[in-house]
């Protein structure tokens, strides 16, 4: 019974062995340990044998049994990883092909511009205000110093409704506007994003319509070294900490003393070149102190109060910062033009 | 104002300042510089020449051909094109190897079969604007004064060595209009003086008043004076006379007339010179025109009068359309003899309405436009007479004829270094301010820190302490003003509630692969009134461009539709585009419009295109209803309703407003195919929404919802129902049957074709019931089931086996 065994377990040893499949394995598992199987048969077969021989087969037919088990779930585990890298082998794809493209917006680039404007803006402490665009005289004109006469209110230059309505020339209007609401009470200080517009025929770099930024401080001791801190802070925002910035004075009738705002030619880094014109700078903003005849008429006394004004061109700032040669491309929604301002962009 | 740096020199000294700088300097101190121009710096060889002999030219019937002494040992023969060249002139020659204007070089050649060494020039080809040359010129070589050397550089006789600087004069500068302006702006930058030019005056011992009167009867001429000058002789200006005007960019025309213009570009002030004896009478009456009076200007064009131009008569007719145009038939001509000169104040209102209306704009009136200092009427007029008795011979008349009712009235402003250094964010001492006001020439007196500071009648832009202020802040140097940030009272930044809500929409919409667009707000009457919910009063331009912009639109989707043609038109096919912009309800012409935010999308081709994984989505109705679900998720919204619509432009079968708390909000849906075909679009699909309506709706604070700790039972059912029957109607019907334990009810197929009986439809949705307390049983959801299904029948579905 001993050689029995002993046969039955090299036998099994060997089939296992060379099993090529989990079946084959399995159809040996069944075969040598089933309830059936050769091994099972010895240990019925013991009430035979004499009863001091029977523990010692019975423990050699555990022995080969345990044995045979051993080498099955051994051989098991190769065949089980043989099959999942078959399996992997299979499912190998060609990672270059290019994936499910996820479909994504963005913002307009002059809404880009805008935000990010108002972003910084908030952070000294503005609040955002918008107006109508349908404006009165009064507040397109008048209340910005520019009495009836002014050659900068002429018929010309402004899309009228009627004698006292136009479509607001500039988002000025909302100085006076939030002024009066402040009732001679200090601080203001908003920012005004929105269109405007200007009796121009659309052409490379002009449009009828287009988007200003204005800027508003009114408070006790406001300085004009205020404004240029405030505006050179922007012009670093949007244009990047190397650019250098020049001041230069200009005019407007709702500010005084009044200023522009240059940056160096990032294409020549002040050499001058055609983009800058020869100049080595390039116009992006301008500002100044609230014109005392503005302040008073809109409830501000100027002996307590003084302020700064600012107004910016996002299309100027936009096609400045991107290269933009051609501001109708801001209006004309060409989706290959929109797309390209959906990277992120940090300096 | 184009200001010769050479003629700058005649007021101030300008040694060791080069052009550039002083461009730089101007620029920085308050008037943009924004050209340096150096017509000479790129020509060579150009000298003057003596025309010796001039004959016609054997090959050709228009050239000449010319032997030209240059100077060198021999003359030289050189192949002439030019109508006017003849003998014994005095001409400018580019030499052989010379460079001309345009960069263009100058070889000795063979001109149809004749040797040239060079070229006589015109002056357009040293670079002359063709305007500025002298008329008898224009279409021939120049002719240089008797005098010149011959061999000479004719670059320096010409003053083409020059530098002119091109100023962007703002509004209130009109000051620097002339060429004292800006000797006293540069004066004070660098910290120079002002040499004024001389006006002597020898009068004769005849009365101006005998031979001229003036009356004026508007008060839009405070100021009219008269002199008469006699004996003229009229001829060409001297080379150095020509030259100026010609820098500036005026045409020399004679002696008498390039003077006036000589002398308006030295003191701003306009000046007109009449012929006298063509004038038509002794007395100059200045009143306002009759309606519909005619007058022939100097251009020869017949202008029909209003009443509110303001004209010079000899008191029958118009002989000037004052501050703007002389008139023709009282010019100044070769045969004049005695010259009218009139020096004036005009109001700058009347010459600018006059201006434009006419369309006629001149140096003169451009510069009654911005006003004109009142004390250099007298000082202009006096220097111009003198100028004519030296370059004309003329002999002037005692004594000016004027009326004058302009008084001067001299301006004081006050200002204190401690408020300047307030102001200004400066910490300017006493000295440094004086120093400034000195630069500017301005007379003061200094009290503690006090300046009482009194203004020239040349600046009547400063009137206030900040026109002060600004001199101060300019002189001293922008960029050398400290920068600082507010500092007083904290203020909160913050986006409104609005706004921040307006911030979320847009990310919604981009997350759903929408780009946002921007059009215009002025259309056209055809598009007015498109796809409008309910008709609007039109806000109308009075005066429009064009028919393209005449009118403020009422709806978004038109121009985004141009946008969506714009694209197709560009082969970009798929195309989904988002705006927020405002849509305009008219009040009538004076009252502002209503204004309201509207967002509008409009998506065309694929959705979803993945091409080689054979993915193919197209848009259509149910994938902008999907935005329109997300964006409502996202803005807390319920109580939704979807009710199918009639709506112009829009496709009867997939339309429908929508409704928030039985409030219409907006409509979505496909275009029309008619309107599609309008716009050159197609499969275009489209919502407008009241975005102010909207966010205006409360998105309170959330508040957690328990997640369910116990499983739910879910059971499908499918439904048989008339195709007229909608999944909503449906929806609604299991809801109200399903009880609080129905928590969700999804379609999870619509189904038409051969396995349902005609005009019927097969719905089937999935129903999820579930208690938060515990688990339920079947007999209990069974029990819920069957109320549902019965509902269901009885409003005529069957249930589908």
């Amino acid at each position: 019974m001993k050689e029995r065994l002993e046969e039955l377990k090299q036998e099994a040893l060997g089939k296992i062995e060379s099993s090529q499949s989990l079946k084959e394995l399995n159809d040996v598992r069944v075969a040598y340990l089933g309830k059936k199987g050769p091994i099972t048969e010895v240990l019925r077969g013991m009430g035979k044998l004499a009863p001091e021989e029977r523990p010692v087969i019975g423990a050699l037919a555990n022995e080969v049994r345990a044995a045979i088990q051993e080498q099955i779930e051994a051989k098991q585990k190769i065949l089980e990883e043989k099959v999942i890298a078959e399996k992997l082998q299979k499912e190998s794809i060609d990672i270059t092909l290019p994936g499910r493209p996820i479909v994504q917006g963005n913002h307009h680039p002059l809404t880009k511009i805008i935000e990010e404007a108002e972003n910084l803006f908030i952070g000294l402490g503005y609040t955002i205000a918008e107006g109508p665009e349908v404006e009165t005289d009064y507040y397109n004109f008048e209340a910005l110093n520019l009495p009836k006469d002014h050659p900068a209110r002429d018929m010309q230059d402004s899309f009228y409704i009627s004698e006292e309505l136009l479509l607001r020339t500039h988002t000025s209007p909302m100085q006076a506007r939030t002024m009066e609401k402040h009732e001679g009470k200090g601080p203001v200080k908003i920012i005004v994003p929105g269109k405007v517009y200007r009796r121009d025929d659309d052409d490379a770099t002009h449009s009828h319509q287009f988007m200003q930024i204005e800027g508003l401080v009114v408070d006790e001791g406001i300085r004009m070294s205020d404004l240029k801190g405030t505006l050179a802070l922007f012009a670093k925002k949007m244009f990047g900490e190397e650019r250098d910035i020049r001041y230069r004075p200009s005019f407007f009738p709702f500010t005084e003393p009044s200023v522009e705002i240059d940056i160096s030619c990032k294409i020549c880094h002040g050499d001058g070149c055609s983009v800058c014109k020869g100049t080595g700078w390039i116009e992006i903003l301008g500002g100044g102190m609230v014109h005392p005849n503005v302040l008073r008429m809109s409830g501000f006394d100027p002996e307590n109060y003084t302020g700064f004004a600012f107004g910016i061109g996002v299309e100027r700032i936009a096609m400045l910062r991107y290269g933009i040669d051609d501001i109708r491309h801001f209006y004309t929604n060409d989706v290959r033009f929109l797309k390209q301002f959906s990277p992120v962009e940090s300096n | 104002m184009y200001v010769s740096y050479k003629w700058l020199q005649d007021y101030v000294d300008l040694t060791g300042i080069s052009p550039e700088e002083l461009a730089e300097k101007i620029t920085r101190t308050g008037i943009e510089v924004e050209d340096v121009e150096k017509k000479g710096e790129k020509l060579k060889k150009i000298v003057v020449g003596h025309v010796l002999t001039c004959e016609d030219h054997p090959n050709s019937d228009h050239l000449h051909l010319c032997q030209v002494d240059i100077g060198e040992e021999e003359p030289v023969q050189i192949v002439c094109g030019a109508p006017n060249v003849a003998a014994g002139q005095k001409v400018i020659v580019a030499k052989a190897g010379a460079r001309i204007a345009g960069n263009v070089k100058i070889k000795k050649g063979k001109i149809r079969g004749e040797v040239s060494h060079g070229m006589i020039c015109s002056l357009q080809e040293l670079g002359f604007d063709g305007k500025v040359v002298p008329k008898e010129y224009a279409d021939g070589i120049f002719v240089l004064p008797e005098d010149a050397e011959v061999g000479a550089d004719a670059l320096s006789l010409l003053n083409l060595d020059d530098a002119v600087l091109e100023l962007s004069i703002t509004a209130n500068r009109a000051d620097c209009m002339s060429m004292l302006g800006v000797a006293y702006e540069t004066a004070a930058i660098f910290g120079k003086e002002v040499k004024l030019p001389e006006a002597t005056v020898s009068e004769t011992n005849e009365q101006a008043r005998d031979y001229i009167s003036v009356r004026v009867e508007s008060e839009d001429s405070p100021i009219y004076t008269a002199k008469v000058i006699k004996n003229v002789k009229i001829g060409p200006s001297p080379l150095w006379l020509q030259n100026k005007l010609m820098a500036a960019g005026i045409r020399p025309h004679n002696n008498v007339v390039d003077i006036t213009n000589y002398v308006l570009l030295e003191y701003g002030q306009p000046l007109h010179a009449f012929d006298y004896d063509r004038f038509g009478s002794k007395e100059v009456l200045v009143r306002k025109a009759y309606e519909g009076e005619k007058m022939v200007t100097l251009d020869g064009t017949e202008r029909t009068l209003r009443q509110e131009d303001l004209v010079i008569t000899n008191g029958k007719e118009p002989v000037a359309l004052a501050g703007v145009m002389g008139g023709l038939d009282s010019e100044v001509k070769d045969d004049t003899t005695t010259i009218l000169l009139e020096s004036a104040y005009f109001n700058g209102t009347s010459i600018r309405r006059t201006s434009r209306y006419h369309g006629l704009r001149s140096e003169a009136s451009s510069r009654f436009e911005r006003g004109i200092d009142p004390t250099r009427v007298r000082q202009a007029s006096e220097r111009a007479a003198a100028l004519i008795a030296e370059l004309a011979g003329g002999e002037v008349l005692e004594g000016t004829v004027a009326h004058e009712e302009l008084r001067v009235e001299p301006v004081t402003v006050q200002v204190d270094r401690t408020k300047i250094n307030r102001f200004l964010g400066t910490d300017l001492s006493i000295k440094e301010v004086e120093d400034m006001i000195q630069k500017l020439q301005f007379e003061y007196t200094l009290d503690n820190e006090t300046f009482v500071v009194h203004i020239p009648s040349r600046r009547w832009d400063i009137s206030i302490p900040e026109d002060m202020y600004e001199e101060i802040a300019r002189i001293y140097g922008y960029d050398k003003i400290p920068t600082t940030l507010p500092v007083g009272a904290q203020t909160l930044g913050h986006l409104t509630p609005y706004q921040q809500k307006r911030r979320v929409v847009r990310e919604v919409l981009e997350g759903a692969g929408l780009l946002q667009a921007t059009t215009y707000s002025l259309t056209s009457k055809e598009k007015f009134g498109q796809f409008a919910l309910q008709p609007a009063e039109p806000v109308q331009l009075s005066m429009p461009m064009s028919e393209e912009h005449a009118i403020l639109r009422d709806t978004l989707i038109p121009h985004l539709l141009d946008s969506i043609s714009y694209n197709r038109a560009r082969k970009n096919s798929d195309v989904g585009l988002y705006e927020i912009g405002k849509v305009f309800y008219g009040k009538g012409a004076h009252v502002q419009p209503e204004e309201v935010e509207h967002l509008a999308v409009a998506l065309t081709g694929l959705y979803v295109n993945h091409p080689w994984q054979g993915e193919k989505v197209p848009v259509d109705f149910y994938t902008v209803k999907g935005i329109l679900e997300a964006l409502f998720e996202r803005l807390q919204l319920a109580g939704i309703r979807y009710e199918k619509a009639e709506i112009d432009g829009m496709h009867p079968g997939q339309t429908a407003k929508i409704y928030v708390n039985d409030e219409v909000v907006g409509f979505l849906g496909k275009v029309h195919p008619t309107r599609e075909k309008e716009y050159d679009v197609k499969n275009v699909f489209v919502f407008e929404l009241d975005l102010e309506k909207l966010i205006n709706m409360k998105s309170p604070f959330l508040s957690y919802t328990t997640i369910p700790k116990f499983p739910g039972i879910t059971r499908d059912i499918a439904l048989v129902v008339d195709q007229t029957q909608t999944a909503g109607e449906l929806k609604d019907i299991i809801v109200s049957a399903g009880g609080k334990l129905l928590k969700e009810v999804n379609v999870f197929d619509v189904y038409v074709g051969d396995k349902v009986p005609e005009n019927k439809k097969s719905v089937a949705f999935t129903l999820k019931y579930s208690d938060p307390e515990r688990t339920l049983t079947d007999d209990e959801v069974n029990q819920v089931h069957e109320n549902v299904v019965a509902a269901l029948q009885s409003a005529g579905a069957e249930l589908r086996m």
